[in-house]
Formats: C-alpha cells, structure tokens, sequence
C-alpha cells in the first residue's frame, strides 16, 4: 500500500465497493492499517486493545464470507471498525476506561457488533474512553489520556475521545461510540470529524456497557457523510434483546437517500439563540455564523428559534444521568467479575475495597451525586424534578419542530481545551455540555459536523438536531453541506 | 397466658410465589429446580455489563389467571422499578420488581369461616439468586435468580396462627389449581414472610411490627406466630417497647431472632426501570384468559357438596387438590353410576389417597391410574369381589403392578355367587352349630354375625356376602 490509498482518503464505502469488486487487495490494505496503528497509537493514546492477529482471523473469515456472501447483505466488507471500549465483543476485552474492568472479557457480541461483523466489518480495535463513559474531556481513562491529533496538548473531547482521535488521525474509516450526553458529538467536533447521536431506540443497547439507560445511544463517527449514513444504516434497527428499541420506523436506507436533496431549499433551520448569544468566543461565532451563511447559500431558510428549558438542561442532565448510572454500576461489587479487593474479612470489606479502588474519581463523584438525588427526603426535589423538566423539554422540543425542520447550534461552546485544564472545577466541566444534552433528555437524533478552524488552528462544530427518527433529513442536510466545504480535503491533523 | 386474651394478634402476610413459567422473568434461561449449580445462567441473569432483560410476556398470562382468581383489579398499564441494595445473591445490585404500579390491585381470599382476607396487592418481581452459608466462606447459586415472582401481600386482617396457616393454605391450594405455580414449599417456590404486632383489643392503631423472614412450612409459620405472640406480649407487659426489625425464624429453636446486617431501614431508592417498558394487559387478554381459567376450588367444593351432596368432609378432602378433583370427576365418569357419588368418594379418600401419599406419587401421573383404579371398582360394584376382596387385590395391584383382573385371579379371589354352592356351605354350617342356632332363636342377636362369619370363613371370603346374607336368613326362617 505504498502508492494505492493515500492515508485520509480511504472512505468506508470506497473500500467495501472496491474490495466487493475484487478492485482492492485487503491483505495489502491491512497492513497498511496494521502499521499504520502500530507506529502511531502511543501519539494520542485512543486505543486500548488492539491485536493484528485478531484482525487476520477475521480476514480470513470474511473471505470466506465474501464468497457465499450477497453483494447487498455486506456493505461494510472489509472496513476495518473501532469500537468504543464499553461495547462489549466476543473476542477483545471490554475495560470501560475502568480499573474495575481491566481486561474483562464478556464472551458476547453486543448487537452493534454483531451487525457489524455480518455487514463485513473487521472488528479492528477497542477505542480509549472516560471510565464508564462519564467525562467530556478523555482525561477519566484508568488507560491514560487519549490526545487530541490536531494538537496533542488538547483533549479530544469525551467520552467517545478514543474513538473520535482514532478517525481524526485515520487509524480507521469509521468508528462507534455512545453518546449519553454529548459523547459523540462533543469529541467529533474537537477532533473535526462527523458524529451521529441517532434517535433513543434506533440503536440497539444490547452490549453498550450502561452509563444511563435511559439517555444511552450508540453512534458512528466518520470523516465523511457518506460513512457516517453507511454504518448508522448498518447498526440500527429494532433488535428484540433491547426493550426500548424501537419497531421499524423511517428504515429506508439514509446512505440512498443522501442525494435527495440537490440543495437546501425549502428546509427551515432553527438556529437556538440561546446557544449562539451564550459565551461563544468571537473566533469559533465567527466560525458558526459563517457556516449559517453557506447554508443559507444552499438555499435553507435559518430563523432564530428559543428553547427556554434549555437554561435548566444541564442540571437535570447531571441528576437524572447520575442517578442511573448509581443504579447500573452497582453491579460491580466484586463478587462475580471485575476488580475484586483483596484481604477483606466480610461482604461489606469486599465491597468497599473492590469499588472504592476500582473506580476513579469521577465515577465515584457521580455515584455520590446519583445515590443522593434518589435517597429518602431528597428524591422529589432532585430527581422527581428533574423528570418534570425532562417532561416539559420534550414539549418545548416537539413544539420547535412544528415552526422548523432542524434545529442548528455549536456543539461545544469551545474548542478543544487543554489537557488538565477542566479537571479542577467539575462543575465548570459539566456546564460545557450545555449544547449537547438536551437532545439526550428528549431523545432526538444529532449530529456535529466539522464547519472550519478556530485562532489556533482547532476544529470547530456546528450541531444538528433533527425530530424523532429525521436522521435521513440530518444527514442529507450534513451532506449538502460537506459537498461544498470539505475540510477534509484541506486539512488533517500533522501529527 | 393471660397476655394473648389481653391483646389483639395482628398479622399481615407477604407470600413470593414462583410462576412455573419455562424461562425466566428477563431472559430465556431455564427454571427447572435442582439443576447445577450456577448452570441455568446467562450474561443478563448474570447481571454481566452490557446485558439487557426483556420481559418474557408468558408472565403476564400467569399473572392476569392469579388477578382473576382472587378477584382483584387488573391495572392496564404497570411498570417496573429497580429496588436499589448491596447483596452478594441479587446479581445486579438491584431487583426488578414493581413498586408504586403494582399489576393488581384488591382481591382476597375466603376463609371456611366466611372470613375473607383482603389483598392489598400483587406484583411480578425477579427472584433473586441462593446464598449458602459455610464456615469460612458463602457460595452462590444464580440459578434461582430472575425466575418470575409473585409477591402477594394480605392486608393486616388475620388475628390467629391458625387463621394465618389457613390462608396460606387456600392461597397455595389457588395458584396450584391455577396451574402458575409448583408452590412447592421445601423447594422454596412458595415462601412467606409475616408481619406480626400486637395491639390492645378494641384499639384501632396498629402496634409496631416485626417482619419474620424464612418461614417454610406451615408448622414454621404457626410457631414463628406463637412464639413472637410471646415475645411482644412479654414486652409490652414489662412496659418495654416493641422495636420495628426484621427477624430470621430459626428453626432448631422455634424462636425468632434479629436478622443480621438488616436492622437499618432500609432505602432502596426505588425507580423506575429505564431498561423496560410498562407492562400492557389488554382487554382482550383479560378474556381470552378468563375463557380458560379452570375452576377454582371453592367452586369444586361448591360442586362437590351442593350437586353431588358429599358431606363437608368429604368435599373439603376431594377438593383440596387439583389433580385429586380431576381423579374423582374422572371415576364419576368413568362408573357411570356402576357406584354412587358417597361410594366413590369413599374408595378414593380410604383406599387411594392413603397409599398415594404412602408412596408419594404424583397425582398428575400416578402408578395406579384412573382406569386401573376404575376397573377394580367395576369389579367391585358387579359383585365378583367384595370389598375386603378389592381391598387386598389393590394393595397386590400396587405390588405386582398387574391388572385388577389378573391380581383377582392371581389371589383366588373371584367371588361366588352361585346360590347353589352357597345354600350348601350354610346348611352345613347351621348344622355344624345347632346350639348357636338355639341362641339366636331365644333372642340372642349377635350370634347371627358369627354364623356369617363361619359361612364366610369356610368359603375363604369368596362369598358373595349380600347372597350369603340373604341365603343365611331365608334358612333361618326355615328353622323358625
């Protein structure tokens, strides 16, 4: 693979057509991968697990595949896939970004994977995260820092960090992360990158490591539209092992569909004026208001639109996430799997020593925080409340989508900061998901797009937020868009 | 004992009953009991990450038959919450159970002393795995974890042990009738905990009470009552305070004692599952459930006392038990009359139950079945055998495992009715006891017996008795 692919342009949907047409050598194109994660995973840290000789055992199966195979039933062959290490698969460890899982081992396949491995994909490596997927920086990992490839002294976002760095810095065409709160779209926009927080019930759960149950959704990440559509169609779908995923709604395919529109007339963008006029620096509004131009120039309609709830957002994030996530990491105590405390005497000592050392300070922060919000005396006016403003979030939402067909803003109000630098307030940190959580409390599906450069040289993002099951429209509007900004063809990371 | 006239016993039960459904509540692992330890497992019963229940809808057939059978109101919508707390057996660190949206609400339970015994509700809940206690260490078995419960609490209205052993009884004799449960206590598939206080007569607050956990039998229950009666009575006597705990029966003792680790109240932090959706029972699915419930057995002892006319006893016996009602219809239809309803009745409960318990065989399938049962009967009511005669044979049936026709043979026991033969064996037998006859004659007439036993005797009680009788009588008046 000396001259054939050049790093950065070797598309998802490139490689599957080309290898189903017998166009593509795969051994070579694998050890142009092999070494290519070889040589430069240590520069940013954002794998965890990563082994060639799992790769080959796969290779050597989907030949076989390819054979018997139909041509439609692989979209995805040979596309070598990153995977969030709290996707749970037969063969790589599972660790959650956590002491408590180091090196665990669930012995099954999550759905996502499972789809993706009969799509075709190679299951090429498990991606560093925030430990259980709480953090929006990638500073939480027991695994270290993942860093970002644009500058390795900024953070890559999080806690889908691992999988955004590795697409940014093309350890792989396409990635999968989670998203809880942002955790796809944050890191997609600091690395510069696409990422897809579809609707809550597209995806199936089952094997997505529970964060909140209820806000969880399992995304791609690509460098270009047209993979970010391929692997959305390839995960989603109803899967019975998930109760609350949903029967088929919308399930056209959003990769035919991207052509659909030649350009954006007709489609009425609400931009969130409580997200523009927020303390967005003048660099990154300039970056926004231009990108609002070049949409305007395809023909869509932008308007200013307010959210009110969005003030309370953040807060009743924190309370209704954390409050799950108390319940769903409880069950690691140390009896059945995981990091287990030594020398304990009794129940109690084992539990205490197991979680009190094998979870970091973050986790144990909003473990706290959860078991608070839902004790005796304190639940109506924590977390009964903050379903109350979930509730009246989703009226407001639905309520916007009757005056506009996608609602647009920043995702972040920053670019990527530096390592260390929001480690000292939590709070402060928590507040930067302002962009990002309302759509996970009312479970629509976003989307973050890269829409230029700030002062420094940093990738910048604009979101947007669809209705219920309108990833199609997203993404066809996303598309549109890249097709006459692409910066991909302009600028990639130096390292 | 002047403490228990002085105070009114109050008593409220929780009973976990096992559905009997294939698979688990949230995952399709097998719930057969005595399997191998840990083996009847998966990543969700595990609680492994990543693993998601998806409620087995087999449930909800159980749950609406149970709802219908106490005659309790059947919510259309209900959810699941998590009850939150640390335990090496629950494998998640939480249960999935219902909470303040139990499926059901209201029902209850009559006693034979017309007193009927609310319900408060019923929920489905997850149960959770077994720990086993050694000396240095605890073992736990998954496999009991995420079978499906039901949890049914009484309200607070029985007031004795006995009404209390009573209730469960009905309770258990329901969901068995219901065919949702083994409710089979030593495997620990119908278990109860009770809720005991006590309050001063005529007082209308309730007392503070004690939850005793581990009750498993009836005699545990009734002792576990007695005993904390004592207890509480005793304390409050000496002015002493009842302190609202939960207490483990222990059943060397017949005492009760505090639970250990447990006497914190606990805060379970109850909410609502997000990992599943709200239990639907439509309307429809009420019919369709109703149009196959079986009759319950207060309608069977209905049946049985009021159009069979069996006596309270006899019904109270034939409807105890499911398969045992099933046996006595099946023999009704099978006689046709060959033998009345009393007759039939009697054979079944003074010679069939007595050895099917003896053996413990299961009625669902028994080694004597209803036609080789029948057919000795028919034997029986034909006259070839008499019912000593029947007797015997059926003891040699379960034996040899043989047809009543070839025991019969086998035994010598085909009975005589040839009049001729037998006017013969009494003729001599009269002569034989000339004096006994005299004795009889001069009033005597318990003589009379001994010559149908001598007659019988002689015949090695092939006899058919009724003809022997008349026979015996006719020759009798002859000597008149």
């Amino acid at each position: 693979m000396n001259d054939g692919i050049i790093p950065y342009s070797s598309t998802a949907h490139q490689i599957a057509n080309d290898f189903l047409a017998n166009q593509l050598d795969i051994d070579e194109l694998y050890n142009f991968y092999i070494s290519r994660v070889n040589k430069n995973k240590a520069k940013t840290n954002s794998l965890t697990f990563f082994s060639d000789e799992l790769v080959h055992a796969q290779l050597k199966q989907l030949k076989q595949l390819k054979e018997i195979a139909k041509k439609d039933d692989l979209p995805l062959a040979g596309v070598p896939i990153i995977i969030k290490d709290n996707i749970v698969d037969r063969d790589m460890p599972t660790s959650c970004g956590s002491r408590m899982l180091e090196g665990f081992r669930s012995g099954y396949d999550a759905t996502v994977v499972q789809k993706l491995r009969e799509a075709g994909a190679i299951i090429f490596a498990k991606a560093n995260c925030d430990e259980f997927a709480m953090g929006s920086t990638n500073e939480h990992s027991y695994f270290g820092s993942v860093k970002n490839p644009w500058d390795v002294t900024k953070v890559p976002g999080g806690s889908s960090g691992g999988s955004a760095a590795a697409v940014a810095h093309d350890l792989a065409p396409v990635s999968i992360g989670s998203d809880t709160g942002g955790s796809i779209r944050q890191p997609a926009s600091f690395c510069g990158i696409f990422g897809l927080k579809p609707t809550y019930g597209r995806v199936s759960r089952y094997g997505l490591v529970a964060f909140a149950s209820s806000l969880d959704q399992v995304g791609p990440f690509a460098r270009n539209v047209k993979d970010l559509a391929l692997t959305y169609d390839v995960i989603k779908g109803f899967d019975e092992k998930d109760s609350t995923s949903v029967r088929s709604i919308n399930e056209s395919s959003c990769f035919d569909e991207l052509g659909a529109m030649t350009d954006l007339k007709g489609l009425k963008l609400g931009c969130v004026v409580e997200l523009r006029d927020s303390k967005l620096k003048p660099d990154l509004k300039k970056a926004y208001l231009n990108a609002c131009d070049q949409l305007k120039k395809l023909g869509a309609k932008v308007v200013d639109i307010s959210i009110p709830s969005l003030s309370n957002a953040v807060a009743a994030y924190y309370v209704l996430a954390s409050a799950e996530a108390a319940s769903n990491l409880a069950r690691y105590d140390g009896v059945r799997y995981g990091y287990s405390g030594n020398d304990v005497d009794n129940i109690d000592d084992l539990y205490k020593s197991s979680r009190s050392q094998g979870f970091g300070k973050e986790v144990k922060q909003r473990i706290m925080l959860g078991t608070f919000v839902q004790s005796m005396g304190y639940y109506s006016s924590y977390y009964g409340k903050a379903e109350k403003y979930r509730n009246l979030m989703k009226e407001e939402f639905k309520q916007a989508f009757t005056e506009v067909d996608l609602l647009i803003s920043p995702t972040c109000l920053s670019t990527a900061f530096k390592l260390g630098e929001k480690n000292k307030d939590p709070l402060e940190a928590y507040l930067t998901d302002i962009a990002t959580v309302s759509a996970n409390l009312v479970g629509i599906p976003a989307l973050s797009m890269p829409i230029g450069f700030d002062d420094q040289n940093l990738p910048v993002g604009m979101q947007l937020m669809g209705p219920w099951y309108q990833e199609s429209m997203i993404l066809q509007a996303a598309y549109q868009y890249e097709q006459k900004n692409n910066y991909w063809h302009s600028r990639t990371p130096s390292i | 004992m002047s403490q228990q006239t002085k105070y009114e016993t109050v008593i409220g039960l929780e009973v976990h009953c096992q559905l009997s459904t294939e698979s688990k509540l949230f995952c399709s692992c097998p719930t057969n009991f005595g399997a191998d330890v840990n083996k009847n497992t998966c990543p969700v019963c595990l609680g492994y990450p990543g693993a998601l229940p998806v409620f087995n809808e087999k449930v909800i057939e159980y749950a609406v038959l149970f709802a219908l059978g106490v005659g309790a109101e059947i919510k259309p919508k209900s959810y699941f919450a998590r009850k939150q707390y640390f335990y090496p057996d629950l494998p998640k660190g939480y249960q999935i159970t219902q909470f303040d949206k139990p499926y059901c609400e209201g029902g209850g339970i009559l006693l034979s002393s017309g007193k009927k015994i609310n319900l408060i509700r019923a929920h489905i809940e997850e149960d959770a795995g077994k720990s086993i206690h050694a000396e240095e260490y605890s073992y736990i078995d998954l496999n009991r974890a995420g079978i499906p419960l039901l949890e049914i609490v009484s309200e607070p209205e029985l007031r004795t042990a006995a009404e209390a052993s009573e209730y469960l009884k009905k309770l258990r004799m329901l969901v068995k009738y219901l065919g949702i449960s083994d409710a089979n206590l030593e495997e620990g598939s119908f278990r109860c905990d009770a809720n005991i206080s006590l309050r001063k007569h005529g007082d209308l607050e309730y007392g503070t009470r004690c939850e005793v956990k581990n009750l498993n039998s009836y005699r545990h229950i009734e002792q576990a009552i007695h005993y904390e009666v004592l207890r509480q009575s005793d304390l409050l006597d000496n002015g002493e305070k009842v302190v609202q705990q939960t207490l483990l029966f222990e059943e060397s003792s017949g005492k009760t004692k505090p639970m250990r680790g447990k006497e914190d109240a606990h805060d379970y932090r109850y909410f609502s599952d997000p990992d599943l959706k709200a239990i639907v029972v439509s309307s429809d699915l009420v019919l369709q459930v109703k149009a196959r419930m079986p009759k319950l057995p207060d309608q069977v002892y209905q049946h049985f006392t009021g159009n069979l006319g069996l006596t309270h006893q006899d019904a109270t016996v034939l409807s105890s038990d499911k398969n045992v009602a099933n046996f006595y219809e099946q023999l009704l239809t099978n006689l046709d009359s060959k033998l009345n309803e009393k007759q039939i009745a009697n054979w079944l409960i003074e010679t069939y139950l007595p050895a099917s318990q003896q053996f413990s065989w299961d009625l669902a399938k028994p080694e004597i079945s209803i036609d080789a049962f029948t057919s000795l009967l028919v034997m029986f009511s034909e006259g070839s055998i008499s019912s000593t005669a029947a007797k015997k044979v059926f003891l040699y049936m379960i034996e040899t495992k043989k047809t009543a026709k070839e025991c019969v043979t086998e035994l010598g026991l085909d009975q005589v009715n040839d009049k001729s033969v037998i006017v013969e064996t009494v003729r001599k037998v009269l002569a034989d006891n000339a004096l006994q006859v005299e004795e009889l004659k001069s009033g005597k007439q318990k003589v009379y017996g001994y010559l149908v036993g001598q007659v019988m005797k002689s015949s090695k009680g092939k006899f058919n008795p009724k003809l022997v009788n008349q026979l015996l009588q006719e020759l009798l008046d002859e000597y008149k």
